[in-house]
């Protein structure tokens, strides 16, 4: 595959410019760069989601013209979703079938087959009558490749594939990835921040900055060299010293709490949050952080047992009683929870900063602008939210958090980000002395920033009170029910 | 821009079409469209007596429409409205009834009591949304119901004329509560038309400039986000019903003072109904709402009047409306598809 003189542009925006790349078939090729460098508009264009202003594609030495998705699968051209397909009342089969020819009638039985022939070749477990909604979001992904395999695809993309599932899942996804490069001789297209993924599982790679192609590396190499390419210098990791002294007052407060939620069960928590403290959350997606992060803000409320904050009892009130007491949840799925679609970045920040009656938009848009050039988001001010590419609406929803609040509650607050920006949004965060709870599935993210670890299993809660005393791997054991 | 002259085109395209289709149908009937238009204009505007009569229809059309732009920007199907026109209309007709004082006091004060029963009513479809997680589809659905049978109670019980007379409404109401036309020709109450282009103009503004509004179209395009960003999303979601109450019930207080002078059973006369088409139209932009009601007000009016000339149906009317919105509602569906296809996907 070639793509020659691809240029892309959003008003402004030149969001890719020039690109011109050949991609080899049987490789693993990595797709880095800054957020906002454009990575995911090419990809898009790749995959037919959107066409190019100008450029072509050029497959097997032909050029190719297509204009949507299930154009560019006949051409053999399968991007993955980041959310799959969300389409819960099908079961496994029915998604497996849907784009095929033929129709959902016609090959029932074959697909069938086909279908548990694939999923034995790699090692998936997918059971073909359970209805997608029940999948957990690396068998969705799983299904995803499957189905994109039986239409017959050549060149597999993934944007940013490994947020949200477990180390254990990744290695499989890696393993199914190296396979169809070596042994399908498919084309891989990877985008992803994280390095030590790209190191493990590319051939080689190619670096986007502000819409331009601005290099190329072959495998191996290492990360200070990827780091080096991506941002044209070295990145020190923040060192942090713990500033907790022995006295600090207890902010938040539970005792005997009972969560319940569908499946998942935690039974008795006693947990206190001091002021300045950071605590870091691990698990696997589901374990119960996500429960534990909202109980914490008011936004569940607990089975039994109390909530203090600041030595109030808060139990049972509503979020905003808590956002009163200076507990502040930002949520990681941002435009579906966090961040509006089609408001812009003004009117975002004027729902959280304009509180009189008269919305003074003047200062709103003023202090957008401010709010934009100091966390340094690629967007104006009247962009709708949905128009920055993911990492820069990370960055609003950081940018969006107060100064002065007792408990930040933040559910993977660098999920995809860069390095460096991941680095500097962790500057910003831990200057506000705020209280932080806050969960990554990055376990280097929770070594190196916490005073505290919980680790979740289950529904079940290991709680480290000295991350020195722990490695990496030992947190890894943890992670996967293995307390002892 | 681009984006808003394609919608234009579109919009305009849609209502060529069905008036097109409408004109086939007429000759298909032998007449000619020629004809049936100019009786149809006649019947709307010949003079202001016709003309009166589309602007009482437009009056409690627009007041529901423009209440229905803030519960639908706030993500609400509010098809309760036509149970709170209907409640409006009650409380409006027990002021006309018993509550004995000069016009001056008197007529606004069917109003008020019109807003507040119209209020209380929306209040009650947000309340079983929030409290009970009944949807505000059902809810409506249901109060609309009893909301009918409530009017209906009053006619037939306690408001019955004293002799038994019909049970197809209560006595006139006391002369004082008749409306005061602007002059012969123009028969229709000022202080109705000034509480309606106020409360246009009044939650045009509101949502453009106001933090409620802005939390209105927060909590409409997102709630979960929206409670997140700090904003008290049950609170705005009811308050959007009562707003939306009380103006239908203001409509509904000017249904009964107008076109009766009495309550008779569905004082509401499905001007709620069409008042959700109008915005449905309109995609909620309270800028439009005028023009779009009074323009189905006026087909409204001279299709009646093609009826009674041309022996055609007026069904007809029905029909023109029909088509009216289905084309407009697809060619918006397709517009958006165009101008979605620029920007993301
Ligand atoms: N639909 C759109 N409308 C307007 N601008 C857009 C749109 N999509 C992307 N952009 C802009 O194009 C640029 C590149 O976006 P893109 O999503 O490709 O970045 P990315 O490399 O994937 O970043 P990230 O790592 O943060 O996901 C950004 O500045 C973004 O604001
Ligand atoms: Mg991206």
């Amino acid at each position: 595959m070639q793509l020659k003189n691809i240029h892309k542009r959003f008003g402004q925006v030149h969001a890719n410019n020039n690109i011109s790349v050949t991609f080899h078939p049987g490789r693993v090729i990595g797709i880095l760069g800054e957020n906002g460098a454009g990575k995911s508009t090419l990809m898009k264009i790749i995959a037919g989601y959107q066409p190019a202003d100008s450029g072509e594609i050029w497959l097997d030495g032909r050029p190719v013209n297509y204009h949507d998705p299930r154009d560019a699968i006949s051409h053999g051209i399968g991007m993955l979703q980041q959310d799959p397909l969300d389409i819960g009342a099908f079961s496994v089969l029915e998604n497996f079938v849907y784009g095929q020819s033929g129709g959902i009638l016609l090959n029932r039985k074959t697909s069938r087959q086909q279908l548990i022939a694939l999923c034995q070749q790699f090692n998936f477990e997918l059971d073909p009558d359970t209805p997608v909604s029940q999948l957990s979001i690396a068998q969705r992904q799983q299904l995803e490749i499957i189905r994109l395999l039986g239409l017959g695809v050549k060149v597999l993309i993934l944007d940013e594939p490994t947020t949200g599932i477990s180390a254990a899942q990744k290695e499989q996804l890696f393993n199914t990835l190296k396979r169809l490069a070596k042994e399908q001789n498919m084309t891989i297209l990877l985008v992803s921040h994280k390095l030590e993924d790209v190191l493990a599982l590319c051939d080689e790679v190619i670096v986007l900055r502000a819409g331009q192609l601005v290099g190329d590396m072959q495998m191996p190499t290492t990360k200070a060299a990827l780091v080096e390419l991506m941002f044209g210098a070295q990145i020190q990791p923040v060192k942090r010293e713990s500033r907790l002294q022995p006295n600090t007052p207890i902010v938040l407060d539970m005792q005997q709490v009972h969560l319940h939620d569908g499946r998942l069960d935690i039974p008795q928590i006693n947990f206190s949050l001091r002021a300045g403290e950071v605590i870091g959350l691990a698990g696997l997606d589901g374990s119960g952080q996500a429960l534990f992060m909202r109980a914490c803000a008011g936004l569940i409320k607990p089975h039994a047992g109390r909530v203090f904050v600041k030595g109030q009892d808060l139990t049972g009130q509503s979020y905003h009683q808590f956002n009163r007491s200076g507990v502040i949840f930002a949520a990681s799925g941002r435009l579906e929870e966090g961040l509006i679609a089609d408001m812009t970045l003004t009117e975002h920040i004027a729902l959280m900063y304009e509180q009189n009656t008269w919305i003074n938009w003047r200062r709103a848009h003023q202090f957008t602008q401010r709010q934009i050039e100091r966390f340094n988001v690629r967007g104006k001010p009247d962009d709708p939210i949905q128009a920055l590419s993911g990492g820069n609406q990370q960055r609003v929803l950081m940018g969006l958090l107060p100064e002065n609040a007792t408990a930040l509650i933040l559910e993977q607050p660098t999920r995809g980000l860069d390095v460096d920006s991941a680095r500097w949004i962790w500057d910003q965060l831990l200057t506000k002395n705020s209280a932080i709870i806050y969960s990554s599935a990055d376990l280097d993210e929770i070594m190196t920033y916490s005073d505290r670890i919980i680790v979740f299993y289950a529904g079940r809660m290991k709680v480290i009170d000295d991350p020195h005393q722990v490695t990496v791997s030992d947190l890894g054991h943890y992670i996967g029910g293995d307390f002892s | 821009m681009r984006e808003r002259l394609i919608r234009l085109g579109f919009t305009s395209g849609a209502l060529i079409l069905a008036l097109g289709v409408t004109a086939l149908l007429i000759s298909m009937f032998d007449h000619s469209p020629i004809d049936v238009l100019e009786t149809a204009w006649d019947g709307a505007f010949k003079d202001g007596r016709r003309f009166s009569a589309v602007v009482n229809f437009w009056i409690p059309l627009t007041l529901a429409s423009i209440g229905l732009v803030v519960t639908f920007t706030a993500g609400l199907w509010n098809i309760g409205i036509e149970g709170q026109m209907i409640i409006g209309a009650v409380c409006a007709s027990w002021a006309g009834l018993y509550f004995e004082a000069p016009s001056v006091i008197l007529i606004p004060t069917c109003i008020l009591l019109g807003a507040i029963g119209g209020m209380l009513w929306g209040m009650l479809a947000g309340l079983l949304k929030l409290r009970f997680g009944v949807h505000e589809i059902f809810g409506g659905v249901a109060l609309n119901f009893i909301a009918a049978n409530i009017a209906i109670y009053f006619i037939s019980g306690p408001w019955q004329p004293p002799e038994g007379g019909s049970a197809q409404s209560t006595p006139p109401f006391q002369a004082a509560a008749t409306l005061p036309r602007i002059s012969d020709d123009l028969q229709f109450n000022l202080l109705f038309l000034l509480i309606t282009i106020g409360a246009i103009i009044a939650i045009g503004l509101l949502l453009m400039f106001t933090r409620w509004g802005l939390t209105l179209r927060a909590v409409g395009k997102n709630a979960q986000s929206a409670l997140l960003l700090g904003v008290r999303t049950e609170r705005v979601t009811l308050s959007a019903f009562m707003v939306c109450g009380a103006l239908g019930g203001i409509a509904g207080a000017h249904r009964v003072l107008q076109a009766y002078s009495s309550l008779r059973p569905s004082p509401a006369g499905g001007i709620g109904f069409l008042a959700l088409l109008v915005v449905l139209l309109i995609s909620f932009r309270a800028w439009w709402v005028p023009f779009i009601a009074f323009a189905l007000a006026a087909i409204i009016a001279g299709s009646t009047r093609v009826k009674t000339l041309l022996q055609l149906d007026q069904s007809l009317a029905g029909v023109l409306q029909g088509l009216i919105v289905l084309t407009i509602l697809i060619f918006n569906g397709l517009a958006d598809r165009l101008t979605r296809k620029d920007h993301h996907e």
